[in-house]
């Protein structure tokens, strides 16, 4: 378990980042919590670390224009601790089983996103809010929705020569309701099925399900006026039949995460209408 | 033992001050090895390509299947079946992660750097990794010389078996499989080895986090040729946990002795998570079949038991041990007066097993008290109930397989576990559970402890006829050497081995008590120098042995040297040394009422040995040994006491189960004891906890797994789930009852292994029952949800 010899770069701008990147055969490290077990079990093996905690305004974490933003180098932890979660509940409800705490104090949300596991939290929060993902590379920074950024397990829009330098996520309004749950086998385990949920007073419901495909589905849902979770469950097991297509394994079958979507995505709902409507 | 909790060894653990096989470094210029394994379950290794690794910068050696076949033989085995085994492979290849070359370096980077070099021509074979299909006539065999996959084959019978069966109401049997897991220690493991050509022939220095039990040192000298004399081995004072897995790390000793001598240097391999997962031990995985000759009231009066287990692609000593450590009470806490035992190892294309927390227990019992629960059930009596009208009453005990329980209240323990545990608000809460259409379970398991283990049971693997008279195997002697200095402090050298159970806390203030002294006057020293410790083949920290060995044998040193003591002091008291008492670090003489201090008297000794009556004790450093005369070999018949002790494990679960998500949650964990005398209570409810924690990880969430091609699915962590913290936040009732042993001098039982027998089997009881009103079969682990989700649904 010791990693295959590489260079480590800690670049002053991100537009030297980006040079190193656009060389070739490098991969961006921040909090590591996902790269660096890769590395020592040689499972990967970039010739070029770049890393990127020190990097002059990506520890910026701030609100603004509604929008929560949180730079690469910004911690889960420090996001989890900080007031400003608050104005998105539904980070501060996903946080706690991101990993455990101790990953939390060195992993980022943006590391998250990039690395896109498939049973990750923080993906399914973002396409469930509708984030905007910021993107730089060689011909400047673009934007990206939540909800694109993802194109298979532990693939993004992201090109080998460019780095997410931000997240931008909407801060809850007035009315808006919302739900996580997720079931994994031991506690800060991937989820074995997960949901993020959010529904707005009188209006519409989305869920981000997780853990069940290789990225996170989004589906907008009809729950009505006064749902109940006996009655919802036709209809969220419907959809959980339809969105799970990972392949089992000895954890759980696609069957049985079929069955926890269908139930988690009830429960949520109703909790996410009661919290809209109270 | 009144005086309680702190351990001593905790400031320096806590601090960061332990002394660890990797913070040790004992030859300066000591180079560092990295393993290539094989990613083939099977296959043929046609040829081994070292030269590029060889020719890397900062390489000093690559040894490869032709160093270790001309300097290395097989390792003696149990049995008489030719399946030879190395510490690495040499012409095939028999599980994923088996040694195939070693590469010594400068550091470990460079030593995988080039390991990766390291080209290996396999030739894949035809695999088989399930236990039942090895045994299949057609299957796959690993050692083609055996002409089976069974490596050992013994059947016994004990008492009228058939009249019994011939004469029962009913014939109740259960098939029942168990998996392997591990105890996951937080240290992997650590081996220094040095290789010296001397005028007298070669030497072995080695260093390692072995803890016996110490048969595999002849067993490491033999494979490497080097008499025992000239093997030394060093143990370090602390070991980051084992639970039994380290025993399994004797073959990386004389790999990496031969390292050594191929590098010129003394070598270092630390084993990484990833290694650790893939390829040091585990329990053995079990099938088994029980079947019990049953009267209408419920009672047994016979049982056959046909237990197979999967010992990996060796019967790598100590195996097959799993099969005969409890074989003197194999009919577990039931007065059962016949018994017939099928016992097969078979070999398969997974990691060889060994020594796991409870060793052979968890297996025995999971079909056991799986089976007492078919037996309420088809006699319509309650679990608790049926378990009760089939109790061993009356001690000693003589079992039908010959083992001598020494001790204990069974009835008494169970009445209390019902009482403290609250079954019936259990069943209570099962009925509310049932009435809302959820699921809800109380198991129950009654199993029987056993501890300082017997080597004479290793015998049973070889037919009586087959045993060579005057080689007979017994024992589980402990040897404790003491001394006193010249200003009174007494010193206890303890080869015991630990892994952190505490024995240096427990050994001072046994020695304290029984010398009268204030525990600042006794010091422990734990260290285990084959050259220097007293040791012996049965020496080691394992099957529970300090609680009824090691403690007794401090026990025989200090009392000589408190005879010692009392030839000084007689000397100073002008009296006759028979009848001084030590008694707060005074010697007293109680007609005359006249006393010294304890120091003063050892100081004559020491000071002015002219002065002692002619003949008087002047022993300063001595020896004192356990040697149970109840631990003796293997009868003619095959009857074996395979453990001097037998304390008693009582225990009730309850388990609710989600009727949505199916997630099965530990409602309630009861559990009542008996230890004998207990010598440390918080050192034995750590022990308590940390079985029981220990035996969740087999119910719930632990396997080691393989695919149907024989590739290990669970070799990380993000796949061999252990129960953390957050996983042990259920309801815990704890108690205790005692019964002293008769067999040792302080009356204490070995307590270490309990719930990690009982734990597994009692959770399968309560899944079991939660899920009765469902009709589903229970009779594996682990049970989670899925599983629970695939018995209802039939769908994966």
């Amino acid at each position: 378990m010791k990693a295959a010899p590489f260079a480590y770069h800690r670049p002053a701008s991100v537009d030297e980042a980006v040079d190193v990147l656009a060389a070739g055969d490098a991969k961006v490290l921040a909090g590591g919590q996902s790269l660096v077990p890769v590395l020592a079990m040689r499972l990967g093996r970039p010739g070029t670390l770049v890393d990127i905690t020190r990097l002059p305004g990506l520890d910026a974490l701030s609100v603004s224009g509604g929008e929560l933003r949180l730079g690469a180098a910004v911690r889960q932890r420090r996001v989890e601790r900080s007031a400003e979660v608050a104005d998105v509940p539904l980070i501060g409800r996903a946080m706690p089983f991101v990993g455990h705490r101790e990953l939390r104090s060195r992993g980022t949300v943006c590391g998250s996103l990039a690395h896109a596991d498939p049973a990750a939290e923080l993906p399914a929060v973002a396409a469930c809010l509708g984030a905007t993902v910021e993107v730089t590379g060689p011909s400047g920074t673009r934007e990206v929705a939540a909800r694109d950024l993802v194109t298979g397990a532990m693939t993004t829009v992201v090109g080998a020569d460019e780095l997410i330098t931000a997240v931008r996520f909407p801060v809850a309004r007035a009315g808006d309701g919302f739900g996580f749950a997720e079931i994994a086998r031991r506690h800060g385990d991937f989820a074995l099925a997960g949901v993020a949920v959010h529904v707005v007073r009188g209006g519409a419901a989305t869920l981000a399900a997780f853990g069940v495909s290789d990225r996170p589905v989004v589906r907008d849902v009809t729950v009505g006026h006064d749902p109940t979770e006996a009655g919802l469950r036709p209809v969220t097991d419907a959809l959980a039949r339809e969105v799970v297509d990972t392949a089992g394994d000895a954890h759980a079958s696609r069957g049985y995460r079929a069955r926890l979507l269908g139930v988690l995505a009830a429960r949520e709902l109703v909790r996410a209408h009661r919290e809209a409507h109270a | 033992m009144s005086r309680p909790p702190a351990r001593d060894e905790d400031a320096a653990l806590v601090a960061g001050a332990g002394r660890f096989v990797d913070d040790l470094d004992p030859l300066p210029g000591t180079l560092v090895a990295a393993v290539v394994r094989s990613p083939h379950p099977h296959a043929r290794v046609r040829s081994a390509d070292l030269r590029a690794a060889r020719a890397h910068p900062g390489v000093a050696a690559v040894i490869g299947p032709e160093e270790v076949r001309a300097a290395v033989r097989p390792f003696p085995l149990s049995t008489t079946t030719p399946m030879p085994y190395l510490p690495s492979a040499t012409s095939t290849a028999r599980y994923v992660g088996e040694p195939v070359a070693v590469v010594v370096a400068i550091d470990r980077y460079v030593a995988e750097d080039a390991a990766e070099l390291v080209e290996v021509d396999y030739e894949p074979l035809e695999v088989v990794v399930d236990t039942r299909r090895a045994l299949e006539p057609g299957a796959p065999l690993l050692h083609p010389d055996a002409g089976t996959n069974v490596a050992t084959d013994r059947t016994f019978s004990f008492g009228d078996v058939d009249g019994a069966f011939a004469a029962a109401d009913h014939v109740v049997r259960g098939e029942y499989t168990f998996p392997r897991y591990s105890s996951v220690p937080m240290e992997c493991y650590g081996v220094v080895a040095h290789w010296t050509d001397g005028a007298e022939g070669p030497a072995v220095e080695a260093w390692a986090n072995f803890h016996g039990p110490f048969t595999m040192v002849p067993v490491v000298a033999g494979a490497l040729g080097v008499p025992v004399s000239r093997f030394r081995l060093h143990v370090p004072a602390d070991i980051g946990g084992s639970f039994g897995i380290k025993s399994g790390i004797y073959p990386y000793v004389a790999l990496m002795a031969l390292a050594s001598r191929h590098a010129g240097r003394p070598v270092r391999w630390t084993e990484d998570r990833v290694e650790h997962l893939l390829a040091s031990s585990s329990g053995a995985g079990r099938v088994m079949a029980f079947e019990a000759a049953v009267a209408a009231d419920g009672t047994v009066g016979a049982l056959r038991v046909d237990l197979v287990d999967d010992v990996g692609a060796y019967l790598r000593p100590p195996e097959p041990s799993t099969l005969y450590r409890c074989f003197g009470n194999i009919t577990g806490a039931y007065d059962v007066p016949a018994v017939a035992i099928r016992a097969r190892a078979a070999v398969t294309n997974r990691a060889p097993t060994g020594l796991n927390r409870g060793f052979g227990g968890q297996q025995l019992y999971f079909g056991l008290e799986r089976l007492m629960d078919a037996v309420a059930a088809r006699t319509g009596l309650d679990v608790a109930e049926v378990r009760r009208r089939n109790l061993v009453r009356a001690f000693p005990h003589r079992t039908p397989t010959g083992g001598l329980y020494d001790s204990g209240d069974y009835a008494r323990a169970l009445d209390l576990l019902l009482a403290e545990g609250g079954y019936d608000e259990l069943r209570a809460r099962q009925e509310a559970a049932r009435a809302e259409g959820a699921y809800y379970g109380v198991g129950l398991a009654l199993v029987v402890d056993p501890s300082g283990t017997n080597i004479g049971y290793v015998g049973l693997a070889t037919p009586a006829e087959q045993r060579t008279p005057g080689r007979d195997k017994s024992g589980s002697t402990e040897v404790v050497r003491a001394s006193v200095d010249l200003s009174g402090v007494v010193t206890v050298l303890l080869g015991s081995v630990p892994q952190g159970q505490g024995h240096a806390t427990v050994a001072r203030r046994v020695a304290a008590q029984r010398l009268g002294l204030p525990v600042e006057q006794v010091r422990v020293v734990v260290d285990m120098d084959t050259a220097s410790t007293p040791w012996t083949v049965t020496s080691g920290s394992y099957s529970s042995r300090f609680a009824p060995l090691v403690t007794s044998a401090v026990i025989a040193a200090v009392d000589r040297l408190a005879e010692t003591v009392r030839a000084g002091a007689s000397v100073l008291l002008e009296v006759d040394p028979d009848g001084l008492e030590l008694r707060d670090g005074m010697v007293r003489d109680p007609h005359s009422g006249r006393e010294c201090r304890f120091r003063h008297a050892a100081g004559v000794v020491h000071w002015d040995p002219g002065s002692l009556p002619p003949g008087a004790p002047a022993r300063l450093a001595t020896e004192g040994e356990f040697v149970p005369p109840e631990a003796v070999a293997a009868t003619a018949e095959d009857r074996i006491n395979s453990s001097l002790c037998y304390g008693f494990v009582a225990e009730m679960v309850g388990v609710r189960i989600d009727p949505d998500t199916l997630v099965v949650t530990l409602d309630r964990v009861a559990t009542v004891h008996d230890a004998g005398t207990v010598l440390d209570p918080v050192l034995l409810e750590g022990q308590v906890l940390g079985a029981l924690v220990h035996g969740l990880g087999g119910a719930a969430y632990e396997e080691f797994r393989y695919s149907p091609a024989g590739q290990p699915v669970s070799a990380t962590f993000l796949d061999y789930l252990c129960p953390t913290s957050a996983e042990t936040a259920f309801e815990l009732v704890s108690d205790h009852v005692s019964s002293p042993s008769p067999l040792t001098p302080l009356g204490a039982k070995g307590a270490g292994e309990g719930s990690s027998m009982s734990l597994p089997v009692a959770y399968a009881n309560a899944v079991a029952d939660a899920l009765a009103p469902a009709g589903v079969a229970i009779d594996a682990l682990p049970l989670h949800g899925e599983v629970v989700h695939h018995l209802l649904t039939g769908e994966l």
